[in-house]
């Protein structure tokens, strides 16, 4: 009888917190919770990874923290929700997490089948290998017969397939259902070569015991684009997200620094004038306030400070822009017009 | 019998002189002799034993005790590379993080709080287990009530803030639940009084409890993220006990009822638990919790897992009071339906005291087994005390050969001393038990 | 008589408390709320399913998988096969990794409850050691710990361990050669069925022989003979005729690691060890509680009768005291075989690994990925359980 009693109850209580919260606007939502909710990795050095006390750093966590300064003036109004690779999507679909910034590949499937949108590109990366410097091998070409270490449920798991039977090659595959476990078992002796995308292989290499035993051969094997993805529908939302990302680029094009944000501000330039909500109001036709842009590059900096700070020369992964370099730098990073 | 077979006989028919006394029949030497080589079978076996002590146990010691590394600020003291010492356990590591371990990310300036609910955990344990505590059934108020609400209030810091609108809701279901009440006793004719009584009581405990976790103690908010280590690994166990045990009975209740409805539908629900592997049910509740729940209402991760291990665990339980049930003679349940108790007079009064008296061994093992369990929710990405050992293997301040041996070891060590500590309680009980039972 | 009928005929009452009628609306009331909970359920699913633009339905169990496994009993391609192969790769793992675990843990599980009982101390005591630590960590520790130990201590593949007769250990297996079945291997096959229907029809016959006589006859020698030696001799003999039914291949060295022959996984080990070890300690359990249900008197009886300690174990105390193993032995195999979906851990690819994990993944669809693994399951408790209790039946001491 008790079981029926509290079977109901459940079911009641259920729907009254349906009624209460669904079919609301993210941007409202978020405003009046407080804080953002940030879908992120569960530890990848350089993109998003707790410390002991819980701080989060990383390129990822960055953007979640300049969404919210955009939002609410104050960059850590921010909570970070780790997310295994197999569950972020759900995460995101269920409303759990408002933005999923998580080293997420944007693919057809994922933006038309999944629910998804993936408003900005914040890392063009590709898919690379790493293998022990005493084997010898410098060239993914030469991988065959090797065994292969790699995270399920990944695109990784699906390109390595593709790429070895594009090559003819044998390959042995050991998959694992996280990127610690996956990098532990290289890292053992496992696998003869490690794959993932290759800002992951930089930041991973971190982590083993004796980092300069490893190599990250140079051939790249897929397009990775990756980026924060938001729920399809919710297009305010959307364009949020992508202008907090065009604001940082479109800040470090124009030379927009943290330091010298609050003098720019009186610059003559148009465009700085339109970035920083001096002139127009590009900013309240996204829900937010004029000075947006300002709230992010004073709290967060523009893209080039924040790459460099966590995956640039300024860190331990030292990777360089490459392809995301401004594409004034023959990079793709291509900062939309504010206009 | 053929009576013409002659059965041989022998009488003997002179005294047999008398064998010498053996020569030890006491003392250390005589033990040994008669429990360690009393034939050459007896001797091959115990030398075989003793190799296998020979090259198993020396080594361990050396591991874990002699050569082990005890301190150490990072990855240098346990590296023979960097002048370290790789031949023994890297106890250093577990000192340098053993608050990640306890606490996990737990908000440093809070940690306190996660003390006190160590303490309160301690105390409700030996409260409800220790046989000659005073005053149980209050034991049993405080672990399945005043414990939970205090544990929360303390560990998330409370102040959900309902709203008005929620407790209007509120208000108004519990006027419906005492008019129900009411109602349910003018249609039976029976008294009015315990009827208000039982109903106000219930919406009085719910209330009391909603307005506790409602109200602002000025505690800050600790989100479930930050939780971690030994703290989530007791939080899992916990929830699994405080939960299991009343659904669990209600189940056994269930199997055993008459009406046949209630028992096909427990029944249903015990062999499907029982039936499958507790990691599919954890990532299902991870996975499928969330799409049958309405529109934009999400279930806290670490809720997930909580509410799969406690059914999980429910459906064990109730197998253990079943037994428990079935083993009450069938003359309590007459003697108590002849003196006109009711089922629920008779269950609570009568066959439940005793049934749960004689199964608290089996109890006690089910949780054994659910804390072996917990380790389980680390699949599925919570930071339990696997967990957060498995992140730890891979920090780079501690990258050495002998980490995960180490971290391991200490889980193992952790696990092993709650786990035998309360098999031994069981098996106390069960001592004093069967000599109330002896003759 | 008529009289004291009106004297008890029950008092007017109201039909609420007549217990058939309260039943009635108890079970009303649950079968309600479990239809309404189930109905609230489903229209969520729906409905979100639909938002999020989830396929539903079996359909994507015959799509191309596109990833590759790491051990597969079966012919497995990321090119050609389908999630539903990907299913029964997974299942297969499953299955094989429980059934060598089951036979490995049951002799390892009696010599340990037998060796608890011995009047050896050192024997008694060093098996309760064992019981205890083990049956106190939780085996997902265990696993981990066997994982790396046994990575730990294989050499890397270019210092594979050479341990002859084709066979190599490294830290990516155990490999050794794998037999290549020529046209003619049928008469190996044929001969060994030989073998095995001529031992049962020994066996038979020794059997009768010996309880209408009392002669016993070699039962072990003899199947030896004819089950292990007559397919060898066959193959010897046809090897000499010029015919060679099996020829074997042998791994070789490769770049990076050994290649042909067969591979067992270190993953598949570590696995093995870890459910062999960690299950073997409740079955002794189980055994000891066996044993000490046979009554004294059983074993005072079999002495009397001159049979040797052995003797009394094997063919008086054992045969009664599986009447109370076997139930609590099933279930300690049903736990064997769901505690092996732990493989996830470790990245052995047994069925939740790969099915739970990487399809669930790849297809999004949870709800049937989910209630396909746990019906295998389900199925597998239920079959096993249905078999034991024949077997339990069988066992059991027919009573008067």
């Amino acid at each position: 009888m008790k079981k029926a009693l509290v079977s109901i109850a459940f079911g009641l209580t259920a729907s009254l917190f349906a009624t209460g919260a669904s079919a609301q606007a993210t941007l409202a939502s978020v405003k009046q919770k407080g804080f953002l909710t940030c879908g992120s990795n569960t530890g990848l050095a350089g993109f998003g990874q707790p410390d002991a006390q819980g701080n989060w750093t990383g390129l990822d966590v960055d953007l979640c923290r300049a969404i919210a300064a955009a939002i609410f003036d104050d960059p850590t109004k921010v909570r970070f929700i780790p997310l295994a690779a197999k569950d972020r999507f759900t995460a995101l679909q269920s409303g759990e997490v408002d933005v999923l910034s998580r080293n997420s590949t944007m693919t057809m499937s994922r933006d038309t089948q999944l629910g998804l949108d993936f408003p900005a590109i914040n890392y063009y990366d590709g898919q690379g290998f790493m293998v022990r410097k005493k084997l010898g091998v410098s060239s993914a070409k030469e991988l065959n017969g090797a065994s292969i270490c790699t995270q399920q449920g990944t695109t990784t798991e699906l390109n390595l397939a593709d790429y070895f039977r594009a090559n003819n090659m044998k390959y042995e595959v050991v998959a694992f259902a996280t990127s610690d476990e996956t990098f532990k078992a290289y890292d053992a002796g496992r696998c003869d070569a490690f794959t993932t995308d290759a800002s992951g292989l930089y930041s991973e290499r971190l982590r083993a015991s004796a980092p300069d035993d490893h190599i990250v051969l140079p051939e790249i094997i897929s397009k990775e684009p990756l980026g924060p993805a938001v729920r399809h529908g919710d297009n305010q939302w959307g364009d949020i997200v992508r202008w907090t990302h065009m604001a940082m680029l479109n800040a470090e094009e124009l030379g927009v620094t943290k330091a010298n944000v609050e003098q720019m501000k009186n610059s003559d330039n148009p465009e700085i004038k339109r970035l920083l909500g001096t002139e127009g109001k590009f900013g309240e036709a996204t829900g937010l306030t004029n000075d947006w842009a300002v709230r992010i590059i004073k709290h967060v900096g523009n893209y080039g400070e924040v790459f460099e700070k966590n995956v640039g020369e300024g860190s331990r992964l030292k990777i360089k822009r490459g392809q995301n370099a401004l594409w004034t730098k023959g990079g793709l990073q291509y900062g939309i017009p504010v206009r | 019998m053929n009576a013409t077979v002659d059965i041989p006989r022998f009488v003997r028919a002179k005294q047999v002189e008398a064998l010498p006394p053996p020569n030890l029949a006491r003392g250390p030497i005589a033990w040994i002799r008669e429990n360690l080589f009393s034939g050459p079978f007896n001797t091959i076996l115990t030398l075989a034993v003793f190799y296998l002590l020979y090259v198993s146990v020396p080594p361990l010691v050396k591991f874990l005790f002699i050569d082990a590394v005890w301190t150490g600020t990072d990855r240098a003291a346990c590296r023979a590379d960097a002048g370290g010492s790789e031949s023994g356990a890297c106890w250093a590591f577990i000192r340098d993080k053993i608050n990640y371990f306890v606490y996990g990310s737990y908000t440093i300036s809070e940690r306190w709080r996660v003390n006190i609910f160590f303490a309160l955990l301690a105390l409700g344990v030996v409260w409800l287990l220790w046989l000659k505590a005073p005053r149980r059934d209050l034991g049993a108020v405080y672990f399945f009530w005043v414990f939970p609400v205090a544990a929360y209030i303390l560990l998330t810091g409370g102040n959900a803030d309902f709203g008005g609108r929620f407790w209007l809701g509120f208000a108004i279901f519990g006027a419906l639940l005492i008019a129900l009440f009411a109602f349910v006793a003018a249609v039976l004719k029976t008294s009015m009084r315990p009827a208000l009584l039982v109903g106000g009581g219930i919406v009085a405990v719910i209330g009391i409890t909603l307005a506790l976790v409602d109200f602002d103690f000025g505690l800050a908010h600790v989100p479930t993220s930050l939780w971690g280590g030994i703290l989530v690994t007791l939080l899992v166990a916990t929830v699994g006990i405080v939960v299991s045990l009343p659904f669990g009975i209600v189940l056994a209740l269930g199997r055993r009822s008459k009406l046949p409805l209630v028992r096909l539908a427990s029944v249903v629900f015990i062999e499907f638990v029982r039936g499958v592997p507790l990691i599919t049910v954890l990532i299902m509740a991870n996975t499928m919790l969330p799409l049958f729940l309405p529109g934009d209402m999400t279930v806290d991760r670490l809720l997930r897992p909580l509410i799969g291990t406690a059914l999980f665990a429910s459906a064990y339980m109730a197998e253990v009071v079943r037994g428990g049930l079935q083993a009450m003679p069938k003359g309590q349940y007459e003697g108590a339906m002849s003196l006109g108790l009711n089922y629920p007079q008779m269950m609570s009064l009568i066959i439940l005291p005793q049934a749960l008296r004689i199964v608290i061994p089996g109890i006690v093992n089910t949780f054994i087994g659910l804390f072996k369990d917990t380790s389980l929710v680390a699949i599925v990405g919570i930071f339990d005390l696997v967990k957060t050992i498995e992140a730890s293997r891979i920090d780079p301040n501690w990258a050495a050969p002998t980490i995960g041996i180490t971290g391991y070891a200490f889980a193992a060590l952790f696990y092993f001393i709650f786990c035998f500590g309360m098999s031994r309680y069981s098996l106390g009980v069960e001592r004093r038990l069967a000599a109330g039972q002896k003759r | 008589m008529q009289t004291i009928a009106s004297q008890t005929s029950p008092p007017k009452k109201s039909f609420l408390y007549d217990p058939k009628v309260r039943g009635i609306f108890y079970q009303v009331v649950l079968v309600a709320a479990i239809v309404f909970l189930f109905y609230v359920a489903a229209t969520n699913a729906i409905e979100n399913l639909q938002r999020a633009k989830i396929a539903s339905g079996f359909g994507f169990l015959s799509n191309t998988a596109g990833f590759d496994i790491s051990q597969t009993l079966v012919q497995f391609s990321a090119a050609g096969g389908s999630y539903g192969d990907a299913f029964l790769v997974g299942l297969l793992n499953t299955l094989i990794v429980s059934a060598i675990g089951i036979v490995f843990t049951t002799i390892l599980g009696f010599l340990i409850g037998i060796a608890r009982l011995s009047r050896n101390w050192m024997v008694a005591k060093v098996a309760m050691v064992y019981v205890e630590v083990l049956r106190n960590i939780p085996l997902l520790v265990q696993l981990l710990f066997w994982y790396i130990a046994v990575l730990g201590a294989l050499p890397q593949p270019r210092n594979s361990l050479e341990m002859g007769a084709g066979f190599y250990l490294n830290s990516r297996g155990l490999f050794m050669a794998r037999p290549i079945y020529a046209s003619d291997a049928w008469v190996l096959i044929a001969v060994l069925a030989v073998g095995l229907v001529g031992t049962f029809v020994y066996r038979r016959w020794a059997r009768k022989q010996q309880e209408q006589t009392g002669r016993q006859y070699p039962v072990g020698k003899v199947t030896l003979a004819l089950v292990l030696g007559l397919p060898v001799l066959t193959w010897v003999l046809l090897a000499l005729a010029g015919a060679n039914p099996v020829s074997f291949e042998l791994p070789r060295k490769g770049t990076f690691n050994l290649t042909g022959g067969m591979q067992i996984l270190p993953e598949f080990v570590a696995l093995l060890l870890g459910l062999v070890t960690y299950t073997a300690a409740f079955i002794a359990e189980v055994v000891r509680a066996g044993i000490l249900a046979v009554s004294k008197g059983q074993t005072e009886a079999a002495s009397s009768l001159g049979l040797t300690p052995g003797q009394t174990l094997r063919l008086v105390v054992i045969p009664q005291a599986m009447r109370v193993i076997i139930p609590p032995l099933t279930s300690q195999y049903l736990n064997l075989t769901k505690n092996s979906s732990l493989a996830v851990a470790i990245g052995y690819p047994d069925l939740v690994q790969v099915f739970m994990g990487t399809v669930l993944n790849q297809t999004g669809q949870a709800i049937e990925v989910v209630v396909i693994t746990m019906g295998v399951y389900l199925t597998i408790s239920l079959v096993t359980s249905f078999v034991m209790n024949i077997y339990n039946r069988r066992v059991a001491i027919v009573e008067r």
